[in-house]
């Protein structure tokens, strides 16, 4: 696959986040060092590294999953501080994946997806509900609409999973590694769903290893190391012709 | 007719006939080694010895509705000092020609909760039927209304008083303790402080010295010419002490809970209370449903406490029969039968969340 599969690879440049000179400690232990990110609107980036090299963290403090304690995360125009009033407001503007899907299991795909709208978006439930099928179309998946998440499989889980992040009409959607917890005959149904979704233009910063999909996806690849961004670059740029050392040896474990 | 295919040879062969249907069992389970052989025989012999002979005391040469001379010649099970005796163990004080309103609260409440039973009746309509059910239960007991005659609690006694305390403690002491259990987990420290605290007090103390407490002290402690009535003390007492236990089995039930499941609901913009109402509580509580149905159990039977401060429950007014000089010494029957209504009870109880329990499953 090359970039003009893939259609706009074309970003218009007003950023959507931007995250400057950010810290942050569990404890003593330094995770996050002098962060420095700004992504624009529509731009999809792919972040990789090592385990532990901090990379889930970062996108976790993007919607306060995670707190930082230095340095300022600016969303959509909006600083992320300890005011709850402008972290619920955030986090229903950046949707979120998760490695292991974190559906609801005691309700049916339908309510996962209706639940959000309803509540935080006050959506009537007619309405909701119509917004819902229309997004389990689209990821494929409407007619186990009435089954609970225990009765579905991974993959199906997955795309649930992002469909109910659709629901609420993010303006950035946020993927944690979401296809390393499935077995590998499921990965590609959700890569496809993700590809889709690029294709609309979603802004995507998407943590995985999957090397392929940021090849063809991405804007920009970055490469995190001990809590710090030691390179980013384009996927090309940054896959034939990486410029650090750790990088080169990171890609040459995951490429064979 | 139809005719069933031939099957291969290998399909058709059967297991041992030892092996399967009441013979397998049997040599599985009764017969299973010399040892289990033993044991099983021992049995037999011992179930020999006691059955036939409480079968012809409880049932064959029993009394069901004679007199307390009659009762005293036969060797049999005298029920009559129940039969005779069953109003003032059902309704005690209670006025005997208005004893027709608690019977009618009661079958008003036990409607109430044979139609609650099925999950499809949760309506907002059935809510409204509970508080019209409540209040018409409360003006049957007490009158002073529409004609009827006032009935002093002092008076009340018997089943009522042990539906009353049972069903009113169970259901207030649930949210209570689901409070409790949430404070415990806040983050705020006075709250989780006051949570710790009042769990750790109320579970280091018996229920009976609670009792004691809300009867004799508490009173001390309000002005003078205020008083409070006596079986709402009771009541209270009992609410305060279950809930600590249902707060204890409820926070295992939130440490249970995926952590996974909290990221979600707040990434998607949920509130803490949104949180805990639709996602957190909903599934913990479900986890819980066994254990909280113990402590709701012997909650339920510990209302038989309140006897020390002087209430006439239901076993208060058994006992009070036997101390009739006409039907001393019956108290085996007496206490059997006691014994039979609270089974009855408990055990709807763990069959209700028996079924619940199956109700709710989803799958995961």
């Amino acid at each position: 696959m090359n970039a003009t599969e893939t259609g706009q690879k074309s970003v218009e440049t007003s950023p959507i986040i931007t995250i400057r000179n950010m810290h942050k400690w569990y404890g003593e232990f330094h995770v996050l060092k002098d962060v420095n990110l700004t992504v624009n609107r529509g731009e999809r980036i792919v972040i990789c590294g090592p385990s532990g090299s901090g990379k889930s963290t970062l996108i976790r403090c993007i919607n306060r999953l995670e707190e930082h304690q230095r340095g300022s995360i600016v969303v959509d125009g909006t600083e992320l501080t300890n005011d709850l009033k402008n972290i619920e407001k955030i986090r229903t503007e950046v949707g979120m994946v998760f490695q292991h899907f974190n559906l609801f299991p005691h309700l049916t795909i339908l309510e996962n997806l209706t639940l959000g709208p309803i509540w935080v978006r006050k959506t009537p439930k007619k309405e909701a509900e119509q917004i819902a099928m229309y997004y389990l179309e689209k990821v494929r998946i409407a007619e186990q609409a009435k089954k609970f998440p225990g009765q579905l499989s991974g993959g199906q889980q997955q795309r649930v999973a992002i469909a109910r992040s659709l629901c609420m009409k993010p303006n950035v959607m946020l993927f944690d590694e979401p296809t390393s917890a499935l077995d590998p005959e499921m990965v590609k149904e959700v890569l496809d769903v993700m590809i889709q979704l690029a294709k609309d233009g979603m802004t995507m910063i998407v943590v995985s290893h999957e090397m392929g999909f940021a090849k063809s996806v991405a804007h920009r690849v970055l490469f995190m190391d001990g809590g710090e961004i030691l390179e980013q670059n384009t996927p090309e740029e940054f896959f034939n012709h990486p410029q650090h050392d750790r990088t080169k040896l990171f890609l040459s474990q995951i490429l064979d | 007719m139809h005719n069933t295919p031939p099957t291969k040879s290998a399909a058709v062969i059967k297991p041992p006939v030892t092996e399967v249907g009441v013979i397998g069992w049997m040599k599985a389970n009764l017969f299973n080694g010399w040892l289990n052989t033993a044991l099983t025989l021992l049995v037999l012999y011992l179930l020999y010895l006691i059955v036939p002979a409480f079968v012809k005391w409880a049932f064959v040469d029993s009394i069901w509705f004679g007199t307390s001379e009659q009762c005293k010649a036969t060797d049999g099970a005298c029920w009559s000092v129940i039969t005779a005796n069953i109003r003032f163990i059902t309704f005690g004080f209670y006025p005997h020609d208005l004893q027709w309103r608690p019977l009618l609260a009661m079958i008003i409440l036990v409607g109430l909760l044979f139609y609650s039973q099925n999950r499809n009746h949760w309506r907002k309509s059935l809510a409204y039927a509970w508080l019209l059910g409540l209040f018409t239960m409360g003006l049957l007991l007490k009158g002073g209304l529409f004609g009827l005659a006032e009935v002093e609690s002092d008076n009340w006694g018997g089943m009522p008083l042990t539906l009353l305390l049972a069903i009113f403690g169970l259901t207030a002491a649930y949210p209570v303790g689901i409070m409790l259990a949430l404070g415990r987990q806040s983050e705020m420290p006075v709250i989780k402080a006051f949570c710790v605290v009042y769990i750790e007090l109320i579970r280091g103390v018996p229920l009976i010295s609670l009792l004691f407490m809300s009867s004799v002290v508490f009173p001390l402690f309000l002005p003078e010419g205020v008083t409070l009535n006596k079986i709402l003390r009771a009541q209270v007492a009992i609410i305060l002490f279950t809930a600590a236990y249902i707060a204890e089995v409820v926070r295992g039930g939130l440490q249970g809970m995926n952590k996974g499941q909290y990221e979600a609901a707040k990434a998607l913009g949920l509130n803490y209370f949104q949180t805990m109402r639709l996602i957190i509580l909903p599934q913990a509580l479900k986890i819980v449903i066994p254990p909280s149905v113990s402590i709701l159990i012997s909650a339920f039977k510990d209302t038989s406490l309140v006897v020390i401060i002087a209430l006439y429950d239901l076993l208060k007014t058994t006992q009070s029969t036997l101390t009739d000089p006409k039907w001393m010494g019956f108290s085996a029957e007496a206490y059997i039968f006691l014994a039979l209504v609270y089974f009855v009870c408990c055990f709807a109880m763990s069959n209700y969340s028996r079924r619940l329990e199956k109700e709710l499953d989803t799958g995961h």
